[in-house]
């Protein structure tokens, strides 16, 4: 098999399926304006191999560009810096050739040798990339981790323009890993020059170039004009204001001030913000690559006995929890959330049933119950969210004492194993990429069951390890279905073993300014977080 | 004088060098780990090891502590484990804000609280002091954050005008540094309140009494000078206590002060930041003394620096 991808047919298909499509004419998108974002937090950095948090993820997406990038508002992929690709038979051999005329912010076109630097970069121990295990399938990889290789001899640059990416085993997810963060171009002579603060100073190819950053203050984007793509970005300007608490921003945010709630709307004036009429078509609600579950440690008993962990999952009454955040999410029950391919629409779960709980306990031997731990970050609506499931343990005969500490220490207790129970809320799971593979190894599989690793329910399958293998074999892309399907029964199987008690999927809610425009797909986009900068507009611009 | 000022000096190296030592082992008290929270969650064992060894730290925590205190001797702070970017740097970057918010603040303490302490004093028992101590006690013990929350509410959201929170011009200051302001004057007014009623017991005061002086007169002349003493010792330790950042009030006035880098710093366990702001803080607790030390003899000339 051999599939060419023509991008020129993608753009066209694009342009005319892209949400930016305006239904009427006064929507059409203009170009100019500007917006500004509020954040909270600092942002930590926008060098891509290194930036690893929600707030300046989707920040290095409009600075930076990858070879694949996917269609604004969805999860489906597109080529991005490459033209066209394609796959071997064998799924093991990934061909790129690069659009031409692509250059970055300083004004020098980009190569392929600037993608094969860029990604060894990311893997290069030196470089302390919190993205290094994507490219594990890449030929050469545990030699360069290892610190032994200088470079990864799986990636050879025939010429300026083609790229051959020689992996060690046949992988479906590579394209995704091709539009991850970690994998984006980065100028070597710029990087070689500020050593540690190209985070700083970061220099892309991306729609839009750092403009200035004042430390603790703001971060102002500005269009790239040389931009590769054209008509976009539309904004001339974004600021981000840092250090706007969330309830002031929101005052603001009323006052016609700032445009973009980064952090969202704060939990307290949710409801109050949902019912007042003067919001209407302000906020877009939209579903998110999340889940949050709650993890039984399968060494521990009795969470070593299935019919426990069962009737955990019986016990939890999701529709309150859910209730309790102001029906900010919605009741899960499996590790995927809907929005993710692979997801089984027709699964029924385990429904609320604290009798059927009470039944199986007793069959596992522990029908008067028992006391263990539940941890929990220290964060609202954490703490309301553990004890509402602590009461609902507690019907079953259950007794949880909750120990809510700081996010570090509940990961670190986490990956020791000494966490009995773990509510996953404020540390999991967001997907990296719209990919089912990306809910299953380092959370469920064996691989994260270590000491360290985020599997904190210790849960270690080896059938399914095998099976996951075989799904993120088939690359072909005829087989897409099929290999959705495998993912789908891998999901399912967990579910029986039940290391999770999956309780809601989390729902976005993004609130915007008037003056900013876009389809609502942009605002509730699945990669970017919290609008895809690059296509959303200003109604008066000029 | 300069005697004195060379063994406050060597007392001062000794204190400092007790603090990074105390904060070092508390931040590696707690339970969790920095080199996770870099890694990330899809890092190997291996990944994982790479990153603790290129920190250093893998090393014995007497060797770390040793390496630390030897490039803070050359003036280096390190770098930020989340953000790469060098701790200096990132102080520096906040010293301007913090220092404007900390002259604002200590401007509204003594702005409230000396009149305040002075007026109860001389109005001891009436309702006029009862007054302006439960106003007192009301403003020490109401959070931070509601003051802060309602202050901008009124001032800046409903009235307008201030602007909403941010840093730039002096309107930007007004608010953060009253809400300061109004909780420290709150214990100056006491603390003046104390002090000065202990001052017009005094002999020297009766006998200004008895030539004659106005009671205002006599307050003003005898009594201030020296009831303020304790109170500059406060303002002493004030400076540090600022320098060390207003946490809530720069979150909720989006201040880019100290504070705030110290707290999220402490989120993401970067040791490197909280350890440079915990000096940077002795540093002024230490200065902020010295200079309230120095400052005394010159208003009481009784009082010798030796």
């Amino acid at each position: 098999m051999r599939s060419a991808f023509l991008a020129a047919a993608a753009a066209t298909a694009l342009l005319a399926s892209a949400p930016t499509t305006p239904l009427f004419a006064q929507d059409m998108p203009k170009p100019g304006g500007e917006m500004i974002v509020t954040y909270k937090d600092d942002v930590s950095t926008l060098d891509p191999a290194i930036g690893y948090d929600w707030q300046n993820w989707s920040m290095i997406k409009s600075l930076f560009d990858g070879l694949m990038d996917y269609k604004p508002g969805t999860t489906e992929l597109m080529p991005d810096l490459a033209e066209s690709y394609e796959i071997s038979e064998d799924g093991k051999t990934f061909s790129f050739t690069l659009r031409d005329g692509v250059t970055f912010h300083n004004g020098r076109e980009l190569t392929a040798a600037d993608i094969k630097y860029s990604i060894e970069r990311a893997v290069n121990p030196e470089t302390q990339s919190p993205g290094q295990g994507f490219f594990a399938s890449i030929e050469g990889f545990d030699a360069m981790a290892s610190g032994e290789a200088q470079e990864l001899s799986g990636i050879t640059t025939s010429d300026d323009r083609t790229i051959v990416f020689q992996l060690s085993r046949p992988d479906a997810t590579f394209l995704h890993v091709m539009a991850i963060n970690f994998s984006f171009a980065v100028p070597k002579e710029v990087v070689e020059e500020q050593g540690a603060d190209f985070g700083r100073n970061p220099v892309g190819t991306g729609a839009y170039k750092l403009a200035e950053w004042t430390l603790g203050q703001r971060v102002v984007f500005e269009k790239n004009p040389d931009y590769y793509r054209d008509g976009v970005p539309y904004l001339d300007r974004i600021t981000f204001e840092i250090g706007q608490e969330p309830n002031v921003a929101l005052l603001r945010l009323q006052r016609g001030e700032v445009d973009i709630l980064g952090d969202g709307i704060p939990p307290a004036q949710f409801v109050q913000v949902m019912s007042d009429p003067a919001n209407e078509g302000l906020i877009v609600e939209g579903g998110q690559l999340h889940t949050g579950y709650v993890t039984m440690n399968v060494g521990t008993p009795p969470f070593d006995n299935p019919k426990v962990r069962q009737a955990v999952n019986m016990a939890i009454n999701k529709d309150r929890v859910v209730r309790i955040i102001n029906n900010r999410a919605v009741p899960a029950n499996q590790p995927l959330p809907p929005a993710m391919p692979g997801y089984a629409e027709d699964y029924a779960g385990y429904a609320h049933d604290p009798d059927k709980a009470k039944q199986l306990l007793a069959d596992a031997g522990v029908g008067d119950g028992f006391a263990t731990e539940l941890y929990v970050m220290n964060v609202d609506p954490n703490p309301r969210i553990a004890q509402a499931i602590q009461q609902d343990l507690a019907a079953i005969g259950i007794n949880a004492e909750i120990k809510s500490l700081a996010q570090a220490s509940v990961i670190a207790a986490g990956g020791e194993g000494q966490a009995p129970m773990i509510w996953s809320g404020g540390m999991a799971w967001i997907a990296d990429f719209p990919d089912p593979s990306n809910f299953y190894g380092p959370i469920l599989g064996c691989g994260g069951a270590v000491e360290g690793g985020w599997n904190w329910a210790k849960y270690c399958n080896e059938e399914l390890d095998a099976k996951a293998a075989e799904a993120d074999a088939m690359v072909d892309p005829a087989k897409a279905e099929e290999r959705l399907a495998l993912w789908r029964s891998i999901f399912l199987k967990i579910m029986e073993d039940a290391p999770w008690a999956p309780v809601f999927n989390e729902q976005r809610f993004t609130m915007h300014s008037a003056r900013i425009g876009g389809e609502d797909a942009l605002f509730v986009d699945p990669v970017h977080i919290p609008v895809h900068y690059d296509y959303v507009y200003a109604t008066d611009a000029e | 004088m300069l005697r004195y000022l060379t063994r406050r000096f060597a007392a001062s190296v000794l204190i400092l060098l007790g603090v990074t030592a105390v904060t070092f082992c508390l931040s590696f008290l707690i339970p969790a780990d920095p080199v996770r929270m870099i890694a990330g969650r899809s890092a190997s064992a291996q990944t994982v090891e790479s990153i603790r060894h290129q920190l250093g730290l893998d090393q014995p925590l007497p060797v770390q502590y040793v390496r630390y205190v030897g490039r803070l001797a050359q003036g280096d702070l390190g770098r930020s484990y989340v953000q790469k970017t060098e701790v200096a740097t990132l102080i520096w970057s906040r010293l301007p804000a913090t220092l404007l918010l900390m002259a604002g603040a200590i401007f509204f303490e003594l702005l409230i609280g000396l009149p305040a302490g002075v007026y109860a004093a001389m109005r001891r028992g009436r309702t006029a002091d009862r007054g302006i101590m439960m106003l007192s006690f009301a403003g020490v013990s109401t959070p931070q954050f509601v003051v802060g929350l309602l202050l901008l509410y009124v001032f800046a959201y409903l009235l307008g005008w201030f602007p909403l929170s941010g840093y730039g011009t002096v309107w930007h200051l007004v608010l953060p540094a009253l809400t300061l302001g109004i909780a420290g004057g709150g214990w100056y007014s006491r603390m003046m309140r104390s002090s000065m009623i202990e001052v017009l017991r005094q002999d020297y005061i009766r006998t200004a009494r008895a030539k004659g002086l106005s009671e205002r007169g006599m307050v003003m002349v005898h009594g201030l000078r020296n009831a303020i003493l304790p109170v500059i010792a406060m303002i002493g330790l004030d400076i540090g206590i600022f320098m060390s950042g207003a946490v809530v009030v720069e979150s909720v006035f989006g201040w880019p002060g100290i504070g705030q880098l110290a707290w999220q710093a402490i989120q993401r366990i970067d040791i490197p930041i909280i350890m440079g702001v915990t000096l940077v803080a002795a540093i002024a607790i230490v200065i902020g003394n010295l200079l309230a030390d120095l400052v005394t003899p010159l208003i009481d000339p009784r009082i010798r620096l030796r």
